[in-house]
């Protein structure tokens, strides 16, 4: 019984970790082109599902097309974004721009809640809700769902970084911005295409779990804050560490909701969060092991 | 130049005559509520269920010839606000009663004012402590936590259920809901074999779940208000828990059959009878005025009127029945609402006493099955 318990526990925590890997990673990918923690990520997953909800019920669109439609939209808002909000910064200080994210986290969600009201909304799932059993624990299909996509995306991320010409850019922009910049790079492109990627992985990552967890336009702020924690156990590199971050800190929650208790859910992620800040500010896994792309 | 005289006495004449015919003053009364904010959920359909009501008085005539004027304020929420706007209401708008506010705390915020002020204040929140001890002037339409859970419990105790293991929502109405499992689990014979909490953000909570699969209870008690609940029925559904599972009336709403879907299916939950309006039997006394209630809501906002706009509701009728008759001041109505007997609104039948200002009892609420993504009342 206990062992049936754990792997539950384990298998739960598996896929809400990997939801927060890909945000996580979304903050690394900013963090590392522009030097600046983006605090409207968190946003940019409720706009993921509450877009594909409107794509569903108001344009009547089928799920498959609904998602590269919300993934887009929510793109364009990514861009904007960064145009109107970050670019025309005169002086750059991080301060500035930390302030900027967070007032344009606010901005955001008050327009979602103007749009979509104050009421949680469902999408349904991908492919049923028949539960699986593995062994003595269960899962739904969509959890398979969620770690085979996070799994395709972090593989599309590798490709991206290592072997394409913007892509190793980039790399050279977080390495130093001011070399790559004397090198020919155009280091501002860069900056617009982090926020690309960031914001439509956000997307993503909010569309494939609001079949399981439900919608509104409040539910950006904590899985923004539990993403930006996998980023920081992680090192901030948006390689395989922030992917491992997530999921540690998803099956931690996990099992400590089930066996010490569910009221110190929260508290687990941010005290681990306080220990990794004072204790390894490099990340779990050391300067040596991260790739900071 | 003539024509331009002859039109000022018109004028003159008019406006002579409808001040003759309006000559008594509207009875002012005040009402705060959490419009904006968290708290949005309960104050928009209070706000919106005043409104209607003190319009259909007005339309068919008003009360003994007088109009009634509503003051709204939103309070969005927040104690201190709240306090500052009670203020406003009864020294600059010279309100005779105050309806809301639509939470526990700020109510309980407001007391000391109302009490000081010496103005009826008739509360939309639930926290048992409200009225609790009475205090003179304040009454309060919201059924009691303590109601709900007495009504699930019995519910077990007639199936000869023992063992219950408690979910809570940990915020205010989580708390309270499981200070009255705790408290009342004995009364009735139960044990609660496990007790766990979650955040009301939480989206999983397979862990809780597990958990309690191990304790192997009879009966799950889950109180929230949505999503946290409509997340639970999915996630038992999932580890395939058999355990029948109760929510707590915050759920009786459609939006949680939505959202939980196929999960909601066989859940049982104690609720105000709006839901189930038209299934009562018709020698229930409530009926009436449920389904008018009901009717006009539909008719009004094109949305299906629920509780906190039923809270509203009775506060309402309850002033309107005592202006009705003959209060026009604070300290009339007053007596008067504590005389209040056996008036059936949409919370419940009311019977307010020296001794009682909440003045409602276990009818209040029905035990509710959801049944083809519909209330079924149980018998």
């Amino acid at each position: 019984m206990q062992f049936d318990q754990i792997l539950q526990y384990s298998l739960s925590g598996l896929s809400t970790g990997a939801i927060y890997a890909l945000i996580g990673i979304g903050f690394s990918i900013i963090y590392n082109a522009t030097g600046i923690i983006n605090f409207a990520q968190g946003e940019f997953v409720m706009l993921g599902g509450l877009v594909t909800l409107s794509c569903l019920e108001l344009l009547q669109l089928p799920l498959w097309a609904a998602i590269p439609c919300a993934v887009a939209v929510c793109t364009v808002i990514g861009v904007l974004f960064e145009r109107l909000a970050i670019r025309p910064l005169r002086q750059p200080t991080p301060i500035n721009l930390v302030i900027i994210t967070i007032g344009g986290s606010i901005l955001i969600r008050g327009l979602a809640m103007l749009v979509w009201g104050k009421d949680t909304h469902a999408i349904p799932p991908f492919s049923g809700d028949t539960p699986i059993a593995i062994g003595g624990a269960t899962i739904l299909p969509q959890h398979l769902w969620i770690l085979a996509i996070t799994l395709i995306i972090i593989i599309f991320n590798k490709l991206y970084f290592y072997h394409t010409i913007s892509g190793k850019a980039m790399r050279a922009c977080s390495y130093n911005r001011r070399a790559a910049g004397l090198v020919g790079i155009d280091v501002r492109r860069m900056v617009l295409f982090s926020f690309i990627i960031s914001s439509a992985m956000g997307a993503v990552a909010g569309i494939i779990v609001a079949p399981l967890t439900m919608t509104a336009y409040d539910v950006g702020v904590m899985l923004g804050l539990k993403g930006f924690c996998a980023a920081i156990i992680g090192g901030m590199s948006s390689g395989i560490s922030t992917v491992i971050g997530g999921l540690l800190l998803g099956i931690l929650e996990s099992l400590g909701a089930g066996l010490i208790s569910s009221g110190y859910k929260d508290a687990i992620a941010f005290i681990i969060l306080l220990l990794i800040l004072f204790l390894r500010p490099q990340g779990l896994f050391g300067k040596a092991d991260s790739e900071r792309v | 130049m003539n024509f331009k005289v002859m039109n000022f006495i018109l004028a003159a004449v008019t406006l002579l005559f409808s001040t003759t015919v309006f000559a008594a003053a509207p009875i002012k009364i005040g009402a705060l509520f959490a419009v904006t904010g968290p708290a949005a959920f309960l104050g928009e359909p209070e706000r919106n269920s005043a409104k209607m009501v003190i319009d259909e008085i007005n339309k068919s005539g008003g009360v003994k010839g007088r109009k009634l004027e509503l003051v709204v304020y939103d309070t969005a929420g927040d104690a201190t606000k709240a306090v500052q706007l009670a203020t406003k209401l009864i020294k600059d708008d010279k309100v005779v009663a105050i309806i809301g506010p639509s939470t526990t705390g700020e109510t309980m915020a407001v007391i000391p004012v109302a009490e000081k002020e010496q103005i009826p204040l008739i509360s939309c929140s639930a926290g048992s402590k409200i009225t609790d001890p009475v205090k003179r002037w304040v009454f309060k339409t919201a059924q009691n936590d303590a109601l709900a859970v007495g009504k699930i419990f019995e519910h077990l105790q007639k199936n000869r259920m023992t063992k219950v293991s408690i979910l809570t929502v940990s915020d205010g109405f989580g708390a309270s809901g499981r200070e009255q499992l705790k408290q009342q689990a004995a009364k009735y014979g139960i044990s609660i074999v496990s007790d766990d909490t979650y955040g009301p953000k939480d989206t999983d909570m397979t862990a809780q779940l597990t958990k309690i699969r191990g304790a192997h209870a009879q009966a799950i008690i889950c109180w929230g208000t949505n999503p946290g609940p409509a997340v639970i029925a999915k996630n038992a559904r999932q580890l395939g828990i058999k355990t029948p599972l109760f929510m707590s009336h915050g759920v009786s709403s459609k939006k949680f059959i939505e959202l939980a879907g196929e999960a909601a299916e066989g859940i049982k939950l104690p609720s105000g009878k709006v839901v189930v309006a038209d299934m009562l039997s018709g020698s229930d006394k409530q009926k009436k005025s449920l389904m008018a209630f009901v009717k006009d809501y539909q008719k009004h906002y094109r949305a299906e009127g629920d509780h906190f706009g039923g809270h509203a509701w009775d506060a309402v009728m309850l002033i309107r029945n005592a202006v009705e008759k003959g209060a026009d001041t604070a300290a009339a109505i007053r007596d008067q609402l504590e005389k209040t007997r056996n008036f059936a609104g949409i919370g419940g039948s009311f019977n307010y006493s020296g001794q009682d200002h909440a003045g409602l009892g276990k009818d209040a609420f029905v035990l509710v099955e959801i049944k083809n993504k519909d209330w079924v009342i149980v018998k």
